[in-house]
């Protein structure tokens, strides 16, 4: 697949401080990336790299091809911010139409219709951004990110300020992104929604990437659980080709098997052990 | 050039949709009321007064209070200037306003000439609707007009658009509070830098004098206010022009088409700065 994220050796320092400190990292079309790490990890300085809000002190990033930050790259990009506003005077519908005039979309009022639609904010559409609660202003702007068609989506803590049906709404929205061949940078702390999405993982930690892989791929054995009549017996070394063996024998001494189970880390589990051992 | 274009038509209806123009406008009213109240009685004044040979009190009136007319048309214009710009660049990324539109295609550079073109455009027209008023009331009251009713006007023009372009130029690196302050003290220093070359001339003293030269180069608004002084009575002689030319809030100073030249190259570098400042500024 087309490499539309590009970053190699990837710098940034704010002084003494490494924020960055030689990142590679690509991104494919239609692939969704979780990017994971603690606070001051690096993610929104790798993002805001990519979007051309911060410049590298050295490396390279590419954005379909063209240098980070050059007008080619920023037209293929949708960002949301972490930390973001909307001119709160502005509806819904006037700050799709004035991204869509700073994006050079043609896609007129079906465009902004369809995003709003998208995001499930197709009955605020004359709501101004002022007086949206923080999970609509979220989803707005994701719908403002969605912009133009953008072949690259950088979405920084899109989840944060969303409930429970709205995380769904952007989960069903990523996918259908997926479908559509953008590819997503997700960054998150909200590692349930990150393994559920994701196709692949990189977790920064230190302004260095620790640990990637796709969930499955990052989440290790972690043993045998077995549900027998005298309680639950568990046998953390064992794998799956132990559990013939380990059901012979407890049925052998006579004890009655009622479950197995294979027990797997989660992604909360590789991100601590990553994190805990940078 | 077509996203500098959007900027500031965006800009233009944030200062509509935010009242920042209608709030003006009620003040502006509420100051050109008082000031035909003032121009009213004081010319009923001067026609009570016996006629003098050397001093004309009709142009003496008429001259000093359109002066200090051009001087509050300076100082709000500068007020609606600055607050339309004083968060323009790091005020509105803190605020995380600015990052969404930065990283659309139309650059940093046409996001900057937007936010000043828009700005510009409010400041002039302004300025320009101010000024006008000001005349009128002044004539239809006083029967005294300008000797050049258009110069000083485009001087107070060319002298907000000057201060709007550093308020600019100080929000690619000031908060928007330190911004406002800086700006409004620039703003004095000129003010204070032209009664001391005013008190300079009048004993002078050519330290002063020096520094009043020095300054109208630095913060050439200062010296545009002066010019535009002068031009008012540029044509009245005897006593009258003497007295007349003293202004006030600083004497009026002829400047010549140097000064026009210098303050728009004096904007074109504070331009320059800007885009330097905020090519380099990380969001």
């Amino acid at each position: 697949m087309p490499i539309v994220l590009s970053c190699e050796s990837l710098e940034k320092r704010y002084g003494a401080t490494v924020a960055l400190g030689g990142v590679d990292l690509q991104v494919e079309r239609g692939e969704l990336l979780g990017l994971l790490g603690p606070n001051g990890a690096g993610k929104s300085t790798l993002t805001k790299i990519a979007c051309g809000l911060v410049r590298a002190s050295g490396g390279r990033a590419h954005v379909e091809g063209a240098p980070a930050g050059s007008a080619p790259a920023r037209a293929a990009i949708g960002y949301l911010a972490e930390l973001f506003r909307f001119p709160d005077w502005l509806s819904a519908d006037e700050l799709i139409a004035l991204h869509q005039s700073l994006a050079g979309s043609d896609g007129g009022p079906a465009e902004r219709a369809e995003l709003l639609e998208l995001v499930g904010l197709a009955d605020a559409r004359t709501v101004k951004a002022g007086a949206m609660s923080k999970g609509m202003q979220q989803r707005l702007g994701i719908a403002q990110a969605l912009v133009g068609s953008p072949r690259l989506l950088m979405l920084d803590e899109p989840t944060s300020a969303l409930d429970p049906v709205g995380r769904r709404v952007v989960r069903d929205l990523l996918r259908e992104l997926r479908r559509r061949d953008v590819a997503v940078v997700l960054s998150s702390h909200l590692l349930s929604e990150v393994e559920l999405v994701c196709d692949r993982v990189a977790i920064l930690v230190g302004g260095q990437i620790v640990a990637r892989g796709t969930p499955a791929e990052l989440a290790r054995p972690r043993g045998v659980e077995v549900e027998t009549g005298t309680g639950v017996r568990s046998f953390p070394d064992a794998a799956r080709e132990d559990v013939p063996r380990i059901v012979a024998e407890l049925v052998s001494s006579g004890e009655q098997v009622y479950e197995v189970s294979l027990l797997a880390s989660t992604l909360e589990d590789a991100y601590l052990e990553a994190v805990g051992a940078a | 050039m077509t996203g500098a274009l959007i900027v500031a038509r965006y800009a233009l209806r944030e200062a509509v949709r935010r009242r920042v123009i209608l709030v003006v406008l009620v003040l502006t009213v509420g100051f050109l009321a008082l000031y035909a109240l003032g121009a009213a009685v004081s010319f009923d004044e001067v026609n009570t007064l016996a006629a003098d040979d050397q001093l004309d009190e009709r142009v003496l009136v008429g001259a000093t209070l359109f002066g200090l007319a051009m001087f509050t048309t300076l100082f709000l214009g500068t007020v609606l200037g600055v607050f339309l710009t004083l968060g323009a660049v790091r005020g509105d990324a803190e605020r995380g306003l600015l990052q969404p539109i930065v990283v659309r295609p139309v650059g940093r550079t046409s996001l900057l000439l937007g936010r000043y073109v828009g700005a510009a455009l409010v400041c002039a027209v302004y300025v320009t609707g101010v000024y006008i008023a000001a005349m009128v009331i002044t004539g239809i009251t006083g029967d005294w007009w300008p000797d050049d009713p258009v110069g000083p006007g485009a001087g107070l023009v060319l002298a907000v658009l000057v201060i709007t372009a550093l308020s600019l130029l100080g929000s690619v690196f000031l908060s928007s509070t330190a911004n406002g302050i800086a700006v409004f003290m620039v703003f004095g220093a000129g003010l204070a830098a032209g009664l001391l070359g005013q008190i300079g001339d009048a004993l002078a003293v050519q330290t002063l004098q020096d520094v009043a030269e020095i300054s109208s180069w630095v913060l050439p608004f200062e010296a545009l206010y002066q010019a535009g002084l002068h031009a008012l009575t540029q044509d009245t002689r005897g006593i009258t022009g003497v007295i007349v030319q003293l202004g006030p809030f600083g004497g009026a100073q002829d400047a010549g088409p140097g000064l026009w030249l210098w303050s728009l190259a004096y904007l074109g570098l504070v331009g320059a700065a800007a885009r330097a400042g905020f090519a380099r500024r990380d969001l």
